[in-house]
């Protein structure tokens, strides 16, 4: 289809426009009113205990949900694409369900089953385990929030990659877990790195399943996005100037993020 | 190899594979037991506690007028967009498809930036924007546009995601064939190309609309009085009201479940 | 070593791939499995190998029952159809994986890779990613990958299908000549008669999950044992009721004993050859095939009547 000049040249201005208004002035000014005070007065908001702490708990959280989802996410992909067993349609149905259930009701669900009162929260509590309003159920919230994200990058391209690469490895002698890692890893490391990436980007930046079952005590259950939330809803210029150091933490490592997500792009578009 | 080793392993090897499994079934029932102890027991949790005081009970707490409001106000708000995710998510596509200008891989990486940003820093940026101290004197926060403005903000990439893709995949010949018979480029882009990405516009904008309908960190700094569902749900879990949010939710999680068996019919039509 | 294939039977689904089929595939041979696609070949040679498990019957290696046995216990070397290399290795390490399975010494593996890289004159590429390789190398490496673990049995499916005319015409030599140097017993899938044909000592036509005749290249040509077989080996008219073979027909231009009147309607000239349409008194149309000389000597036209003569049965048992 020949689009003139003048027609892609308005299509072009509408679509950056948009995005300007929509992205990037947001952004830009949450950069202004961060260091509007100065670098330093930011960094001091940076550097407050519990917002070291806080960035100490989010590290960790990420640190137990991603490699969980990881590795779920492996299994689960082999058994989507290459398993022959009965029940595949109904699991890959139901790993979706992360994706479209409000972060508000997956708190919800866990303090109905892990909390005080609970379906298993008296077990819990009654062994000295405590989960809702502890880093636990910040870990598990995170983990229900952030889990199809591997699989959903990594079966398309197990399936891309095809079955006959690990059929010759068995007919040379490989045993299955020798055809597994010298064989199926390989072909599907990018695709597993991705959805480590896209898994992490969630982790790190969950806030409504985690506001729901953390306690919000600083020092013990505040991640760095509660940590924005409660500064801001604060009154006064000085927490509002702490909410944004916070949130600007939260931009670089997002940032991070999206940087990788290009260079894994493009190699997982290479695989394919 | 001897030969004889065949004849000696016979029997043991018959037994294995008489007790032999179909392939992934111990995976299956990992990533079953995962899904069930991280997603399906806690959303059934949400169900039982909705419903374990009659139906009455349940009828009450979603035909009340805080909830009726807050479902109406978030389902009207998440179709509204959807239908601007499609359109301007199309362009946009079209635009990073079609087009050639200096920047465009930063432009299309951008993209990704409401995926990898978490949401409270989209809800701090557009509060910078358009709260009280918005440098333009626009003072969208606790109104219903700042509310869609948000859920534009995080569903910015599901349709140009889903379109873009298609788009690259998209026959040329077909739309020059088109010119060819003297159709204008209108006629074109409707009778040739729309009809080829309409599904992935359809389940990009399903998507946005899911997202939306749950959507909380982004809208949970701005939304102060209009009552988004997923905001009444959280201040009923605020103020010990489990059973009204559980009831609440399962309505959300129902409009879930119809938007995911609609993408998935969606997707099978596709694969066809 | 033999093979023996008992009354093996696969379904997928309602899909009856395999029809309850027996086959002896002796010691040393080179057996071609023949058939359309869909007949069951590929799922046969699977079947051999442990790839895919039958739902009924027996595999024997040298009359040792290994139905249960795990591909990579069956000592077998299998190559795909589009070669299954592995692309995130280089050729050597292609080549060498059998070999590093089973832990050999690191001199062995070298001299052995060394050895089969020369034989399929890949030594210049090993270094090289296969998907820096061209169709042909890449089914060679495919090749040397197999035989680098001595296997008892080599099985090949489909192995030429996705090459180019001449590179294919030149692996088939170099695997009979293979064949010839190393013995290894080696059933081959195709769905192309001519290969079949050239390659193998032994064919076995398939056609509906069912085996139809087996024999050597000449018998299942010239002996077919239903229209299936003859139809499938090569081009066959319809004669009497019976298939024949265009180049058994012979025309002549005035009536004989037991010879049909037809009037030709086509005379194509295609090198070596020429083709003639002819129609048949009963409307169907048949073609016979001679010489340039035969032709010449005719001097057959559109239009012209002549009379076609079908071999007889009596001198088809002479020639045996």
């Amino acid at each position: 289809m020949r689009v003139s000049r003048r027609a892609t040249l308005s299509l072009r201005t509408v679509a950056i426009g948009y995005l300007v208004v929509l992205l990037l002035v947001p952004l830009g000014l949450v950069f202004y009113r961060t260091f509007e005070h100065g670098f330093g007065y930011a960094w001091s908001w940076m550097t407050t205990p519990a917002a070291i702490s806080a960035l100490w708990l989010t590290l960790v959280i990420a640190a137990i949900a991603v490699p969980l989802n990881t590795i779920f996410g492996i299994i689960c992909s082999y058994v989507l694409v290459r398993g022959r067993v009965r029940g595949r349609a109904i699991l890959d149905s139901l790993i979706d369900l992360p994706f479209v259930v409000s972060p508000v009701i997956v708190g919800l669900a866990l303090i109905l089953v892990y909390g005080e009162g609970g379906w298993f929260g008296n077990w819990f509590i009654s062994h000295g385990i405590p989960i809702i309003y502890a880093p636990a159920g910040m870990v598990i919230a995170t983990v229900f929030v952030s889990l199809p994200f591997v699989v959903r990058e990594v079966a398309p391209v197990l399936r891309a990659a095809g079955e006959e690469q690990e059929e010759a490895a068995a007919t040379l002698g490989a045993s299955s877990w020798q055809t597994f890692r010298r064989v199926t890893l390989p072909s599907i490391r990018w695709g597993v790195a991705y959805g480590v990436v896209l898994t992490s980007a969630r982790a790190l930046g969950e806030i409504g399943a985690v506001l729901v079952v953390s306690s919000n005590v600083a020092g013990s259950t505040l991640s760095l996005p509660l940590l924005v939330y409660q500064r801001d809803s604060q009154i006064g210029p000085a927490a509002s100037s702490g909410a944004y150091a916070a949130a600007m933490e939260l931009i670089v490592i997002s940032l991070l993020v999206l940087v990788g997500m290009m260079l894994l792009g493009k190699r997982r578009e290479e695989v394919r | 190899m001897a030969v004889g080793s065949y004849a000696e392993a016979r029997a043991p090897a018959r037994r294995r594979a008489l007790a032999r499994a179909p392939r992934g079934t111990l995976g299956l029932g990992i990533s079953m037991i995962y899904l069930s102890v991280f997603v399906l027991i806690p959303l059934a949790a949400v169900v039982v506690k909705a419903v374990e005081q009659g139906p009455t009970a349940f009828f009450d707490s979603i035909t009340n007028s805080v909830a009726l409001t807050a479902l109406g106000v978030t389902l009207g708000s998440s179709l509204v967009v959807a239908a601007i995710g499609a359109v301007m998510g199309t362009l946009v596509a079209w635009v990073l498809v079609r087009d050639r200008f200096p920047g465009q891989r930063l432009v299309n990486s951008l993209i990704d930036l409401p995926f990898a940003l978490p949401t409270i820093v989209a809800a701090i940026t557009l509060i910078a924007l358009y709260g009280p101290n918005s440098p333009f004197g626009l003072s969208l926060a606790y109104t219903r546009a700042g509310v869609l403005l948000a859920f534009l903000f995080v569903t910015l990439p599901f349709v140009v995601r889903s379109v873009q893709p298609v788009l690259i995949d998209l026959d040329p010949e077909a739309e020059e064939c088109a010119a060819s018979l003297g159709a204008s480029n209108i006629t074109t882009f409707r009778r040739i190309v729309l009809p080829a990405i309409r599904p992935a516009i359809a389940s990009g904008a399903a998507l946005a609309f899911a997202r939306a309908v749950g959507e909380f960190g982004a809208v949970v700094l701005l939304a102060g009085k209009v009552q988004i569902a997923s905001i009444v749900i959280f201040a009923d879990i605020e103020s010990d009201a489990p059973q009204a949010a559980a009831s609440l939710s399962v309505v959300l999680l129902a409009i879930s479940l119809i938007v995911l068996v609609l993408l998935r019919l969606l997707g099978n039509r596709n694969a066809r | 070593m033999r093979i023996d294939v008992l009354d093996v039977g696969k379904r997928f689904g309602e899909f009856v791939a395999l029809d309850d089929v027996s086959l002896e595939v002796a010691e040393g041979s080179l057996t071609a499995l023949l058939g359309p696609s869909g007949s069951g070949k590929s799922t046969l040679l699977r079947i051999i190998a442990g790839l895919e498990a039958p739902d009924s019957g027996e595999i024997q290696l040298d009359g040792a029952d290994v139905t249960p046995a795990r591909p990579q216990d069956r000592g077998i070397g299998f190559v795909f159809q589009h070669y299954a290399p592995f692309n995130h290795m280089s050729v050597r390490e292609n080549v060498a994986f059998g070999l590093r399975i089973r832990k050999r010494p690191k001199a062995e593996v070298k001299a052995k890779v060394d050895e089969l890289l020369a034989l399929v004159g890949l030594t210049a590429w090993s270094g090289q990613r296969p998907a820096q390789l061209s169709g042909g190398q890449r089914q060679r490496m495919a090749l040397a990958r197999a035989l680098a673990v001595d296997p008892r049995v080599l099985l090949l499916d489909e192995p030429f299908g996705a090459l180019d005319a001449n590179v294919r015409a030149e692996l088939r030599l170099w695997l009979r000549r293979l064949h010839d140097e190393q013995h290894v017993t080696t059933v081959l899938v195709t769905h192309d008669q001519e290969e079949a044909m050239e390659v193998s000592d032994t064919i076995a036509v398939m056609h509906e999950g069912n085996i139809e005749q087996v024999g050597s290249p000449q018998q299942v040509y010239d002996h077919p044992v239903n229209d299936f077989v003859m139809g499938f080996l090569g081009p066959a008219v319809r004669m009497e009721g019976e298939l024949v073979r265009p180049h058994d027909l012979r025309l002549s231009l005035e009536p004989e004993n037991g010879a049909t009147e037809a009037v030709v309607t086509r005379v194509v000239h295609l090198g070596f050859e020429v083709r003639v349409e002819v129609e048949l008194p009963d409307k169907t149309q048949a073609r016979a095939q001679m010489t340039r000389a035969q032709a010449r000597e005719l001097e057959l036209g559109p239009g012209d009547t002549v009379y076609v003569q079908a071999p007889h049965k009596e001198r088809e048992k002479v020639k045996v």
